[in-house]
């Protein structure tokens, strides 16, 4: 505390009296995806703890404006739960090192009294979200959940009000199991629901109005609900199984994305960009994603290394406290890559 | 006596005297600051205006008035329309207003017309104040985790047996207009009351003692020679309540339930203007910027108009009771 105050006004110092005062002391800023943001704030205070000389600063401002911020120049590095897209990348001169840095899950959260256990084979959740199913008493909801009693209740659905990486992967993965969705709702980190949901700002608002009203179901990042204690529903994937989220499941769907083999366009840096819109695997559950880091591929040698430094300690002690913060550890294999790709930033 | 006796009168223990050049500076600099001031507010407002309208540039030519009557807001075909927004803006404001300003005016009256003694008229008034100072996020987490589950119940029942009336045609899941229109209505409290408590104070007691002297009661007083006498502040009061309820952003933002929609019905989620800038800016593209200024534009405009009908109704009010004063 005292400390971050004491560099706080060395940096208003160093700003008001000349922006060369701090050489000594490198200072790395980044902006963008605000699901990633609780893990990478710990990675980043920890590392800026026990590396001299260097300090890490995120902005949680959402994947938008961490792309954008990116492409004007304005920070070291950047955030975003939905990658970068190919014009995105030729607005960067420098290049462009995309990182997959680690994983989520999004689960559907509910709130019914005295149901522990929901199960949703696909075509119920799906209906449910283009609001074809209005009554938790629905017989085809009933039929999934034998032995257990639903209410006669309105199914109120929470949906973000802003723009988002969290709905960009829920309807990716919607839009990939159901054509229907695809048509009439489609994919993108806002959508016109086909009925007008109740709608709240950030995970953490969507989860106090799920939590807040008897009937809700609503999509959260399963760290969110991790932390809330908020019940998940159990969904179908794939294969037919019915899978509840954890790290474990979350890691199965992981397994099964394929990278491209190809590079970014212009450049020879790998792709890692890949999205897991349904995975195939009996234990996966089906809607997890990777959150990617954004760097400058040509920059300034002194910050290069301790970008790779960060990317490193990112990869390896990062990973093992991803558990308990409600992320899925990256797969072996994806570590590898990122780190492969992440020499490539010099 | 003759005017040559003031020559000898001491002026040193005097507070008046002829001015000196140090006054006359004095006076040419305030009114040169005070003339500084108001045109820097105005170029302000009109630079705040320029700003928006040429980020908006671009939407305003793309989408034309179509905006305003559009229901439509979807990003990925392009689809901008507001006219939810505006209606939820206006209703929302609307059933603050009435319930706000009720409360407020008889606050107002309850502390100045000798209901109370002195002393804790002014203990309540501060009180009142306080509501203020209270940020408008906590107001927010009290309407979501207090208010609404407080009014499930009587929501719901209201629904089930009188569900024919527009009004009630939708049951209470969670965050709707109606919670939203009660934070709403308690945040323009304060404002209400204590302009109106203001109007009522500046009237000279004489003419409180002269409607008395007359024979009336104190409702007759009060309703037929108070509440007329200080008419034009009351409205000013309302019109300022008016207005800060079409403004604010986080309370509602967090309660009407952001849900793109025109009903009539007090438990379905809305939206508001305020509500939609303050949750699409974070993550806008450049082009959903354009749209989102369009609207900062449009709700604008609301706010003139409002503000310009409220200084109408208060012109033609004080004329009405104030002239044969």
């Amino acid at each position: 505390m005292k400390k971050s105050f004491i560099s706080a006004a060395v940096l208003a110092l160093s700003i008001g009296v000349t922006p060369i005062a701090s050489a000594q002391e490198l200072r790395l800023t980044g902006s963008g995806a605000s699901f990633p943001y609780p893990i990478y704030s710990s990675w980043f205070k920890d590392f800026s703890k026990q590396t001299k000389d260097v300090t890490v600063d995120y902005q949680s401002k959402g994947s938008g404006a961490g792309i954008q911020d990116f492409i004007n120049n304005t920070v070291d590095f950047a955030a975003s739960d939905a990658a970068m897209k190919d014009e995105e990348i030729a607005k960067v001169k420098q290049g462009v090192v995309l990182l997959p840095m680690t994983a989520g899950e999004i689960v559907l959260s509910y709130n019914l009294d005295g149901v522990k256990e929901l199960k949703l084979p696909r075509d119920v959740y799906i209906d449910i979200f283009m609001g074809k199913i209005a009554k938790w008493s629905d017989p085809r909801i009933a039929a999934a959940n034998p032995g257990v009693k639903f209410p006669d209740q309105n199914i109120t659905v929470v949906t973000r009000s802003d723009s988002s990486g969290t709905t960009y992967v829920f309807t990716d993965h919607l839009s990939t199991v159901s054509e229907a969705f695809k048509s009439t709702v489609g994919q993108g980190t806002t959508v016109q629901w086909p009925k007008s949901f109740v709608k709240a700002p950030k995970n953490d608002g969507v989860t106090a109005t799920i939590k807040q009203t008897p009937g809700a179901i609503g999509y959260i990042e399963y760290g969110y609900a991790i932390a809330t204690k908020q019940p998940m529903a159990i969904l179908q994937n794939k294969a037919g199984k019915f899978v509840a989220p954890s790290d474990e499941s979350g890691k199965a769907a992981l397994a099964s994305a394929e990278f491209p083999t190809k590079t970014l366009p212009g450049s020879d840096t790998p792709d890692l960009r890949v999205w897991v819109s349904d995975p195939a695997g009996e234990q996966a559950y089906p809607i997890a994603t990777f959150t990617w880091m954004l760097f400058y591929k040509d920059q300034d040698d002194a910050k290069a290394k301790a970008l790779r430094d960060l990317i490193e300690y990112s990869l390896t002690k990062g990973q093992a406290m991803a558990p308990k913060m409600g992320y899925i550890p990256l797969p072996e294999n994806v570590i590898e890559r990122a780190r492969k790709a992440a020499a490539l930033i010099q | 006596m003759a005017s040559h006796h003031f020559d000898h009168i001491d002026r040193s223990g005097s507070v008046s005297g002829p001015p000196s050049p140090g006054d006359y500076a004095f006076d040419r600099g305030f009114r040169g600051i005070a003339w500084l001031s108001a045109v820097f507010i105005l170029a302000l407002v009109v630079y705040i205006i320029i700003e928006i309208g040429g980020k908006a540039w671009p939407a305003i030519t793309e989408h034309g008035l179509g905006f305003l009557t559009s229901t439509t807001w979807n990003v990925q075909t392009q689809e901008f329309g507001i006219l939810p927004e505006i209606w939820g803006t206006l209703y929302s404001s609307f059933l603050a207003l009435i319930l706000g300003g009720v409360f407020g005016v008889a606050i107002a009256i309850f502390l100045t017309q000798d209901f109370l003694p002195n002393r804790l008229a002014v203990i309540f008034r501060t009180i009142i104040e306080l509501l203020a100072a209270i940020p408008s996020v906590v107001f927010g987490l009290w309407g979501i985790y207090v208010l609404i589950p407080l009014l499930r119940p009587t929501a719901n029942w209201l629904h089930e047996e009188f569900g024919f009336i527009p009004f009630f045609s939708t049951s209470l899941s969670g965050p709707g207009l109606g919670p939203a229109a009660l934070v709403l209505a308690i945040m323009i409290l304060p404002t209400v009351a204590s302009i109106s408590v203001d109007a009522l104070r500046q009237i000279p007691y004489k003419i409180k003692e002269a409607a008395y002297g007359m024979g009336t009661t104190r409702w007759e007083a009060i309703l037929k020679v108070m509440l007329p006498t200080a008419g034009s502040g009351i409205l000013a009061a309302l019109v300022l309540g008016f207005g800060r309820a079409l403004g604010e952003t986080m309370a509602l933002a967090m309660l009407i339930g952001n849900s793109n929609q025109i009903s009539l019905s007090l438990f379905a989620p809305a939206n508001t203007l305020a509500a939609l800038l303050a949750s699409s800016f974070p993550e806008a593209g450049p082009v959903e910027i354009q749209v989102l200024m369009y609207a900062a534009l449009a709700l604008l405009a609301i706010t003139l108009i409002v503000n310009a009908i409220g200084l109408a109704v208060m012109k033609f009010a004080t004329r009405k009771f104030e002239a044969e004063r």
